[in-house]
C-alpha cells in the first residue's frame, strides 16, 4: 500500500498526473452518462421495468417486513424483560419479621437491583381486588396468603449461566418455599427469537437469491435485445469492461428501484398495522409503538439490493455478453 | 502491414473458404480484393479483424502475428483496423454524431476531444451538417458515408471495407472511393473487398483475385 503510494506520487511528480487527473474525469464523466442514459431507456419501457422491479420489491419487502416485525417483537420482549422479577414466595411459618431479615440479606446479593416485601395483608388485599372473591375471602379465620419477596435483579443476571444458579441458590434457602421467576420465560422468549431470526436469515438469504434471478433474467433479455449494438461495439474495439459497465448499471437500477419500494411496501405495512394497534392498546391499557424500517434500515435496503442487482447483472454478462459473436 | 502465410480458414458447416492463401500488403498501399460472392472475401477480411481465426496459417498485422493473440488483447487490435461493412452496421438509435463517437468513447477519451475529432471526421465525409441526425434519415450513401467516418476516427492504419458500395448508384460509389483515395494519399492502408470489376478496372491499384478460396491472381505490387 505504501509502495503504491510512492508510485503514484513520482507519477504526479513526472507530469503524468495531469494525464490521469483528465482521464479521470472523463472516466466520471462516462459514468455519469452510462447512469444517465441506462436510467432514461429503462424509463423508455416502463412496463417491463416495472415488472422487474415490483417482482424484486415482493422478494425484498417479504424478508425486510420480518425483520422489522421481529424488531417489535423484541423491542416487546425487551420491556418484560427489564420488568422481569424473581417472586419469592416464603413458608407458611415465616413471618413478617423474617422475611425482612431475608430481605436485607438478599438486597445484599450482586445480582439484585431491589427487594420489595409483600406482607401476607397486602398479598390478601391485593389478591382480594384482583379476584373478586371478597366476601369468600372474609369468611377466612387466618390469611393462608405467604410473605412474598420480589426481586428485581439487574439485566447482566438474567442471562441463563448466571440466573440458573442464582435461582438455585435462593430455592436453598430454607426460609423459601418455593419461586416464581418470569426471567426465565423472557429467557425462553430470546431463545424463540434466536431461532426466529435465524429462520427470517435463511428466507432473505433464498428470496435474495430470487432477486438475483429475476435481475439475471432481465439483463439476459436485455443483452439479447441489444445483440447488434454490442457487435458493433466489439467491432469498434470496445472491451468486455466496457461492455459489461452499462448492463451492471441497468442492474443497479433495478435493484435500487425494487429496494426502495420494497421499503414502501413495509413502511405502508407498518402504518396499516399501526392502524390496528388502537384496540389491542385499549384492551391492555398500554401504548404498542410499532417501528418502521428506520433509516439505517432503509439504506441498508437499498445498499443490499443494489449490490443484488449488480451481481445478479454480473453473472447474466458473464455468461451471455460475448463481444467477437458474429453471427 | 499485412501479411497471409499459408492461411487456411474452414468452417465446420461449409468448409473451406479460403486455401493455402499467401500475400503481403506493404504500409500504406491501397489493394482490391475480388471474386465472385462466396470466394472468401469477406472470410479473408474477418482474418484480419480477429472476427475470425484461421484454421490454419499465420496472419501477421502490423509486425506481429495475431493467431495467439488472447481474446482480452483483440479490443486492441481491432482499435488500429476500421472497418466498413456494406449494410453500414450502425446503431440506429443513436445519433450520427453518437456512432461516429463510438470507437472513441470507448477508449475512455474526454468528450471535449471526441468532439473535436468526431466532427473532423464528419467533415472529411461532408456530413457535418447531419450529426444530430438518426442514421435512418439518411439515404444510402449517406449512411455509408457515416460508417467511414466512423472508421476513420480513431485514425487507425489500416481500413478494411467489405463491399462499400455493393448498394449504391454509380455516382455514390464514386464519392465513396474518392474517399478511399484521399485516405491513401495520407498513408492509411487500405483493402476493399468488391465484385465492381469495371470500376476496379479503372482504378490503377493493385487487385487480389479470389476463386473458391484460393488466390488465383495478384496483380502485384504497384
Amino acid at each position: 500500500m505504501a509502495q503504491r503510494r510512492t508510485r503514484s506520487s513520482t507519477n504526479r511528480s513526472t507530469g503524468t498526473g495531469v494525464l490521469d487527473r483528465r482521464r479521470l474525469s472523463a472516466w466520471g464523466e462516462q459514468h455519469r452518462e452510462i447512469a444517465v442514459t441506462t436510467l432514461r431507456r429503462m424509463l423508455q419501457q416502463p412496463l417491463n421495468t416495472l415488472m422487474t422491479v415490483a417482482a424484486v420489491a415482493i422478494a425484498l419487502a417479504l424478508p425486510a417486513a420480518l425483520v422489522v416485525a421481529l424488531d417489535n417483537v423484541k423491542r416487546l420482549g425487551g420491556d418484560w424483560q427489564r420488568s422481569a422479577t424473581v417472586s419469592v414466595f416464603l413458608g407458611s411459618r415465616v413471618d413478617e419479621a423474617q422475611g425482612a431479615q431475608l430481605r436485607q440479606r438478599l438486597a445484599q446479593l450482586p445480582e439484585v437491583e431491589t427487594v420489595a416485601l409483600i406482607s401476607r395483608a397486602e398479598g390478601l388485599s391485593e389478591f382480594r381486588d384482583y379476584s373478586g372473591l371478597s366476601s369468600a375471602l372474609d369468611q377466612l379465620t387466618e390469611n393462608p396468603l405467604p410473605v412474598v419477596l420480589e426481586l428485581q435483579l439487574y439485566p447482566a443476571a438474567l442471562k441463563p449461566a448466571q440466573l440458573e444458579p442464582f435461582i438455585d441458590r435462593i430455592e436453598q434457602l430454607p426460609e423459601v418455599d418455593f419461586l416464581r421467576e418470569d426471567a426465565r420465560w423472557a429467557q425462553r422468549f430470546q431463545a424463540i427469537l434466536a431461532l426466529l431470526r435465524a429462520g427470517v436469515s435463511l428466507l432473505a438469504l433464498l428470496l435474495g437469491l430470487g432477486v438475483l434471478l429475476v435481475i439475471g433474467n432481465s439483463i439476459r433479455l436485455e443483452i439479447e435485445s441489444r445483440r447488434d449494438e454490442i457487435r458493433i461495439m466489439g467491432l469498434v474495439g470496445a472491451t468486455a469492461r466496457f461492455a459489461r459497465r452499462r448492463f451492471l448499471y441497468i442492474g443497479a437500477w433495478y435493484g435500487l428501484f425494487g429496494g426502495a419500494l420494497a421499503a414502501v411496501l413495509v413502511t405502508l405495512m407498518v402504518w396499516l398495522l399501526a392502524a390496528q394497534a388502537a384496540p389491542l392498546e385499549a384492551l391492555y391499557h398500554r401504548t404498542f409503538d410499532i417501528h418502521g424500517l428506520g433509516p439505517a434500515g432503509i439504506g441498508a435496503l437499498l445498499l443490499g439490493s443494489s449490490l443484488l442487482g449488480i451481481a445478479g447483472s454480473w453473472i447474466a454478462v458473464g455468461r451471455h455478453l460475448d463481444l467477437c459473436d458474429d453471427r | 502491414m499485412i501479411r497471409f502465410e499459408h492461411v487456411n480458414k474452414r468452417y465446420p458447416e461449409r468448409g473451406e473458404a479460403l486455401k493455402d492463401l499467401s500475400f503481403e500488403l506493404a504500409a500504406g498501399e491501397m489493394a482490391f480484393l475480388t471474386g465472385h460472392s462466396g470466394a472468401g472475401k469477406s472470410t479473408l477480411l474477418k482474418l484480419i479483424g480477429l472476427i475470425e481465426r484461421p484454421t490454419r496459417g499465420q496472419v501477421v498485422v502490423d509486425g506481429r502475428s495475431i493467431g495467439d493473440l488472447p481474446r482480452r488483447r483483440i479490443p486492441f487490435h481491432r482499435r488500429r483496423i476500421g472497418m466498413i461493412f456494406q449494410d453500414h452496421r450502425l446503431l440506429n438509435d443513436r445519433t450520427v454524431y453518437d456512432n461516429v463517437a463510438l470507437p472513441l468513447a470507448i477508449t475512455g477519451m474526454p468528450n471535449r476531444d471526441i468532439g473535436r475529432r468526431v466532427r473532423a471526421a464528419l467533415d472529411q465525409v461532408g456530413l457535418l451538417a447531419f450529426e444530430r441526425a438518426h442514421p435512418v434519415a439518411l439515404s444510402g450513401g449517406e449512411q455509408q458515408r457515416v460508417g467511414i467516418a466512423r472508421a476513420i476516427v480513431g485514425r487507425p492504419p489500416i481500413i478494411l471495407a467489405d463491399e462499400p458500395t455493393g448498394n449504391l448508384d454509380p455516382e455514390l460509389a464514386s464519392e465513396i472511393y474518392d474517399l478511399f483515395e484521399r485516405f491513401h494519399e495520407v498513408g492509411v492502408t487500405l483493402m476493399i473487398a468488391t465484385h465492381d470489376q469495371e470500376r476496379i478496372s479503372r482504378m490503377a491499384y493493385r487487385i487480389l483475385r479470389l476463386h473458391q478460396g484460393r488466390l488465383i491472381a495478384d496483380s502485384g505490387n504497384w
